[in-house]
């Protein structure tokens, strides 16, 4: 009987034990905020490779059971592996057909868990989650990160939205939103996004959750703004400059 | 000898590669060239880069070869049970999934970057993207391997829906040579295979039968040969 003590290779070793060491085709920033009948989620279709926009057709955004909305950034093909878990998830559920289903709370809570036990093994699934839905009348919006961390917000972000989208959200953010205003609110954010992240790609989709259910817009583009005289002469009175 | 060289020798066989998948109006077209390298050194300089998974469906490998040609015997080993169960041709869709499942699942220990393509009669011609990492795309074309750096702007200018199979290839043809041109990973023939409801049909273009390009000189067989066919003969050549 060999005990595992006179084995440390076993533990330190890393092949012994698998852990994802970096993420391959990774997606960018997602952006999601409470408006008056649901929550509006945004994601652009980019898949880069490094520093290559390799994918330009990737749809980030997925609904889940009839309540809730999840949209990923981070490591693609863990987020596809998530959405096999969570097809699961929702199958065992409606088995049980009790009347009853897994509200975006629930979800929010799943996935936590999900990504907070990988983390634990040192083996995490590369993604930034935010998790939307409407059940009941009551809306929930909520973000786990790959290392566990999650809470609920009215408006959340991840990646370069984080740093870009949440200070735009935090000013100009208000309960009972209408349709249009969040859309309006949410395309000023991945417009900006645009211009500052270079994993960006002008594609994107605004899906929104309300009692109803799940819409996922069609792929469209944004326009964006050049017309700056100091565009144009960034150099003027400085040559050399950039 | 030289001991960078001397590791160059026992590095592990990668294909940097071009390979190319692509669908057209009936069916999908696959190319590939056909160097496989250890180091600088050119192991196999023709090697065929696209395997048969099951008679509809083929798969285009890119990256280490041992890994590539391990994950395609495993699938291809499972299809072929599935087959049997299913009792009548697997769809592409269930091949590409299998790949993605053990590429996914091996993400550690892979580095290989497969285009599986195939026509089946519910779904027709179809081109799956597997990278590395694992994920899993369905496309109307797609690009892998190192040389395919070299083609992305090609693709976003000539790419277009709904092709003959003559255009298909062609594109693909000049697409792979293109890549060989500038990747110095890629080399050898371009390999083209093309599948539709009428069955497969593999084609061979040898090194010398592609398109020149810039700064590319027509092939000869000698200099003696240039300077007997020029005038003035011998006073030809360059001091």
């Amino acid at each position: 009987m060999e005990s595992n003590q006179s084995k440390p290779g076993l533990l330190c070793n890393p092949e012994g034990s698998q852990r994802t060491l970096y993420p391959y085709v990774t997606g960018t920033s997602v952006v999601a905020l409470k408006y008056k009948d649901g929550i509006l989620m945004a994601a652009d279709m980019g898949g880069s490779y490094g520093s290559t926009l390799r994918y330009k057709s990737v749809e980030r955004m997925k609904p889940v059971g009839k309540h809730s909305l999840l949209g990923a950034s981070g490591e693609i093909s863990d987020f596809q592996e998530l959405l096999r878990y969570l097809d699961e998830l929702i199958l065992y559920d409606n088995m049980w057909d009790d009347g009853n289903s897994l509200g975006p709370k629930e979800v929010h809570n799943y996935l936590t868990r999900v990504m907070y036990n990988r983390r634990n093994k040192f083996n995490p699934l590369w993604n930034s989650l935010v998790l939307g839905g409407v059940k009941k009348g009551q809306k929930y919006l909520g973000m786990v990160s790959m290392i566990g961390v999650n809470f609920e917000d009215n408006h959340v972000a991840t990646g370069f939205g984080n740093h870009l989208a949440r200070p735009i959200l935090r000013d100009e953010w208000h309960e009972n939103l209408t349709f249009e205003e969040g859309v309006k609110l949410l395309e000023k954010c991945m417009r900006v996004l645009l211009y500052r992240d270079r994993s960006a790609v002008n594609k994107l989709q605004i899906s929104k959750i309300t009692e109803e259910g799940v819409t996922i817009s069609q792929p469209y583009s944004l326009k964006t703004f050049w017309g700056f005289s100091a565009f144009e002469n960034p150099t003027l009175g400085a040559e050399g400059s950039w | 000898m030289d001991q960078s060289i001397q590791n160059d020798l026992n590095a592990p066989h990668s294909m940097g590669t071009t390979i190319i998948g692509v669908t057209y109006n009936g069916g999908v077209v696959l190319g590939a060239d056909s160097r496989t390298s250890t180091g600088v050194y050119v192991a196999n300089r023709a090697s065929d880069k696209i395997t048969q998974l099951t008679d509809n469906v083929y798969l285009c490998r890119s990256g280490s070869a041992a890994d590539s040609q391990i994950v395609s015997d495993y699938v291809r080993h499972f299809l072929h049970q599935h087959t049997i169960q299913l009792g009548h041709p697997a769809t592409v869709k269930v091949a590409a999934n299998l790949i993605r499942l053990f590429s996914y699942n091996n993400k550690n220990m892979l580095q290989t970057g497969l285009i599986i393509g195939g026509w089946d009669k519910y779904e027709g011609g179809k081109i799956y993207g597997v990278p590395l990492g694992g994920t899993i795309l369905e496309q109307p074309f797609a690009i892998g391997g190192s040389g395919s750096t070299y083609l992305y702007g090609f693709f976003d200018q000539e790419w277009k829906e709904g092709m003959t199979k003559e255009e298909a290839e062609q594109l693909v043809v000049k697409a792979v040579s293109l890549a060989i041109a500038r990747d110095g990973a890629s080399g050898g023939v371009v390999r083209t295979v093309i599948i539709n409801s009428e069955g497969v049909t593999r084609n061979y273009y040898p090194g010398d039968a592609l398109p020149l390009w810039h700064e590319e000189l027509e092939p000869q067989n000698s200099l003696l040969d240039i300077l007997s066919s020029s005038s003035s003969g011998p006073d030809m050549m360059i001091s």
